[in-house]
C-alpha cells in the first residue's frame, strides 16, 4: 500500500520499509526544540533519567522568546534554568536575548531544519517546518526532555487528508486567508489526529512565508502536522538559509488519502476568524462594522518581512486610526534589522505604531499587549481562546497582516482593499 | 486501575488556554498550577474540586498549546480520570506520558451529567455512571502505550530501560 509524504519520513526514521495509518513506532529525531516556558519542565524530567548527557548537543535547541526579554522575576527564573542547563550539556543551539526570535521563524531562518528531518519541539506551533518538507510536530515538555536523552520519540502514524491546491493568490490574499478558511471549512478538530498534506499546481504561487503561515496553524485544525510538498521554492528557501542536505519525499501515486479537498486559491477571500474559536471564520460582507482597540502585528505565524513588507505597504504615509493601538513585532533579529533597513519601521513609528523586540508576548497573553474586559483587537496571531491576549470578556479576531494593517488605519476589522483603493 | 468520583462537566473545544492561562506559565510548580486549574473557564472548579472526581467533556479537549502545564493542573487538582469524546493530540499524548488517565468514549461523556457519581475501572474498560446504573464500555489502549502507562509514564519507562 502506498504511503503519504508524512507516513515516508516516519518510516524512515524508524528504520522501516513501511508503515501504515494507527502503527505506533518509535522513531529517531534530528531536532528537539524548546522554549522558555517548556523547557524548564523538560529540564525537571530531564533530572530523572539519569543521563548526564544529551543524544546530541547539536540536535536540540532552546529558545528565549515566550516571556522574553524577562517579564517578571518568575519568568527571568526560568530563562536562567535553561541557560544553565544548556551551558552545562553545551547545547550548540541556545538562543537568547539578542540572538533569539520566536522559535518557528527563527529556526527555518537559522537553517536547522530541513527537508525530510523529523523534528519534535514543546511547542504546538512546532507543525511550521511542514512548510520545508519535514515532519514536524508539537509535542509536551516530557516528550522533549525523553527526546533529548535518547534521541527519540514515539509516534502513532497518521492517515492525512489531501490538500489539492490550484490558481493564485490574489494582491493582498495572502497564507492566512488560506489557512482560515481551511479551519473554517474543516473545524478546529477536522484534521484531528491527522496530517494535512499540501500539494498541486496551485502551490508553485505560494511564498515560503505563506506556506510556512499556512503549516504554522495545521494544528488549529487539530492536525498532527500540515507539510507541503518540496518544489524549486523550497529548496531554493533552504539553500539561502544554509539548511542541510534537503531529502525529498514525495507521496506513492497510489498513496491512501481519507479525502482530498480541492482549494481554488483565486477564490479565497481576506478572512477574519471570530472569537473564540479559529473555525470562526468569516469574510467581509458576512459583518458590519466592528470597532477595535488594538493591532498586533506578528507572532510565529505572521511576523515575517514578507508580513511586515505587505503591512507597511498599506500603512505607508498613513495614520493608525485614534483611540487604536498598534503592537508590530518583527519575528527574529534578521527580520527586525531588514525592517529596519527597508525602511519599514519608519513607516509604522510614523504611522503611530510601535515595534518591539521579538517576542511571542501578547499572542498568549504573556506582555507587551494585554487586553482589557471588553476590548477588541485584530491580531495576525494564531489563537482567539477565551482570554487568550488577556481578559476573559476581552475579543481576538485573527487576520492577515494586510487586514490587520488596514484595520489599523480606520479602527474596524477593513479589508485591504478598500484603504488602498482611497 | 479503579476510581469513583464526581462528575465535574464540560462542552465541546476546552482549550489549554483556559485549562491554564498562559499568564500562570511562568511556574511550574504543580500545586501553583493547580490553584489556577480551569480558572477562565470554571472560576468555581479549584474550590469545588475532591480527589478522584472526574472530567466529562466534549470533543477535543485540550486542543491549543502544548503546555504539559494542563494536564498537570488537572492531575495536580485531584482529578483521577477525563472521559472525553475526543482528545485534542498533543493533550492526549501529553496525559499518556505523565501518567493521567484519560479515556475516549463519546458515549459516556453524553451518558454523564454534571455530579453524577462514576466508577472507571480502566483495567476493564469499563465506565460506570453509579447514580444512573448506565455503563459504557471503553477501547483498552493500544500495548505500546498501555506499558508507558504501566511503568508509571515515559520518564519512568526510560528510566528503568523498558524504552530505549
Amino acid at each position: 500500500m502506498g504511503m503519504t509524504m508524512t507516513q515516508k519520513i516516519l518510516a524512515a526514521h524508524a528504520g522501516l520499509d513501511s508503515v501504515q495509518a494507527g502503527q505506533l513506532i518509535l522513531a529517531d529525531l534530528d531536532l528537539v526544540l524548546g522554549n522558555d516556558i517548556t523547557s524548564p519542565v523538560a529540564i525537571k524530567e530531564f533530572a530523572k533519567l539519569n543521563k548526564t548527557e544529551v543524544f546530541n548537543k547539536d540536535k536540540i535547541t532552546m529558545v528565549m522568546d515566550h516571556f522574553a526579554p524577562n517579564k517578571d522575576i518568575k519568568a527571568a527564573e526560568q530563562c536562567k534554568m535553561c541557560r544553565d542547563f544548556c551551558g552545562e550539556k553545551e547545547i550548540t543551539h541556545f538562543y537568547d536575548v539578542g540572538k533569539m526570535g520566536i522559535e518557528h521563524a527563527l529556526l527555518p531562518e537559522k537553517g536547522l531544519v530541513t527537508s525530510g528531518n523529523a523534528v519534535i519541539g514543546a511547542d504546538s506551533h512546532t507543525c511550521t517546518y511542514g512548510a520545508l518538507g519535514a515532519f514536524s510536530t508539537g509535542v509536551g515538555s516530557t516528550d522533549m526532555a525523553c527526546g533529548m536523552a535518547i534521541g527519540k520519540a514515539w509516534f502513532k502514524v497518521p492517515s492525512a487528508i489531501r490538500f489539492n491546491l490550484t490558481g493564485k493568490l490574489r494582491k493582498y490574499v495572502t497564507g492566512k486567508d488560506v489557512i482560515l478558511h481551511i479551519i473554517g471549512m474543516i473545524g478546529v478538530d477536522g484534521a484531528l489526529y491527522r496530517s494535512m498534506e499540501f500539494t498541486g499546481e496551485g502551490l508553485s504561487s505560494l511564498t515560503m512565508s505563506d506556506r510556512l503561515c499556512i503549516s504554522n496553524m495545521a494544528i488549529e485544525a487539530g492536525a498532527k502536522n500540515g507539510i507541503f510538498e518540496v518544489d524549486d521554492i523550497t529548496l531554493e528557501y533552504i539553500r539561502e538559509h544554509g539548511g542541510a542536505e534537503p531529502k525529498i519525499y514525495r507521496a506513492d501515486a497510489d498513496a491512501v488519502y481519507d479525502e482530498t479537498i480541492d482549494i481554488d486559491l483565486s477564490q479565497i477571500e481576506p478572512t477574519v476568524a471570530f472569537p473564540h474559536l479559529p473555525e470562526n471564520a468569516k469574510t467581509f460582507g458576512q459583518f458590519g462594522d466592528i470597532k477595535i482597540d488594538q493591532v498586533v502585528i506578528g507572532s510565529c505565524t505572521n511576523g515575517r518581512l514578507e508580513d511586515l513588507q505587505i503591512a507597511a505597504e498599506i500603512m505607508k504615509g498613513k495614520k493608525c486610526a485614534e483611540n487604536v493601538r498598534v503592537i508590530i513585532i518583527p519575528a527574529t533579529q534578521q527580520i527586525y534589522l531588514d525592517a529596519m533597513e527597508q525602511g519599514l519601521l519608519k513607516i509604522f513609528i510614523e504611522s503611530g505604531a510601535v515595534v518591539s523586540t521579538p517576542t511571542c508576548g501578547p499572542c498568549l497573553g504573556g506582555y507587551m499587549g494585554i487586553l482589557a474586559a471588553g476590548e477588541r483587537a485584530v491580531t495576525t496571531t494564531n489563537r482567539n481562546f477565551v482570554g487568550r491576549m488577556g481578559h476573559t470578556e476581552s475579543e481576538v479576531y485573527l487576520a492577515s497582516p494586510a487586514v490587520a494593517a488596514a484595520s489599523a488605519l480606520t479602527g474596524k476589522i477593513t479589508t485591504p482593499w478598500e484603504v488602498m483603493s482611497k | 486501575m479503579k476510581y469513583t468520583g464526581n462528575a465535574i462537566k464540560y462542552g465541546d473545544n476546552v482549550d489549554t488556554d483556559v485549562i491554564i492561562p498562559a499568564r500562570y506559565l511562568n511556574t511550574s510548580d504543580h500545586a501553583e498550577l493547580a490553584s489556577h486549574c480551569m480558572e477562565d473557564i470554571d472560576k468555581t472548579f479549584v474550590s469545588r474540586v475532591q480527589k478522584d472526581d472526574i472530567i466529562i467533556a466534549g470533543q477535543n479537549f485540550g486542543c491549543g498549546s502544548s503546555r504539559e502545564h494542563a494536564p498537570i493542573a488537572i492531575k495536580a487538582s485531584g482529578i483521577s480520570v477525563v472521559i472525553a469524546k475526543s482528545f485534542a493530540r498533543i493533550f492526549y499524548r501529553n496525559s499518556i506520558n505523565i501518567g493521567l488517565a484519560i479515556v475516549e468514549c463519546p458515549e459516556a461523556a453524553d451518558g454523564i451529567s454534571e455530579g453524577d457519581k462514576v466508577e472507571a475501572d480502566l483495567d476493564n474498560g469499563i465506565i460506570r455512571n453509579l447514580t444512573t446504573g448506565m455503563e459504557f464500555r471503553t477501547e483498552p489502549f493500544p500495548e505500546f502505550i498501555q506499558k508507558i502507562i504501566e511503568n508509571g509514564g515515559l520518564v519512568n519507562s526510560i528510566a528503568n530501560g523498558s524504552v530505549k
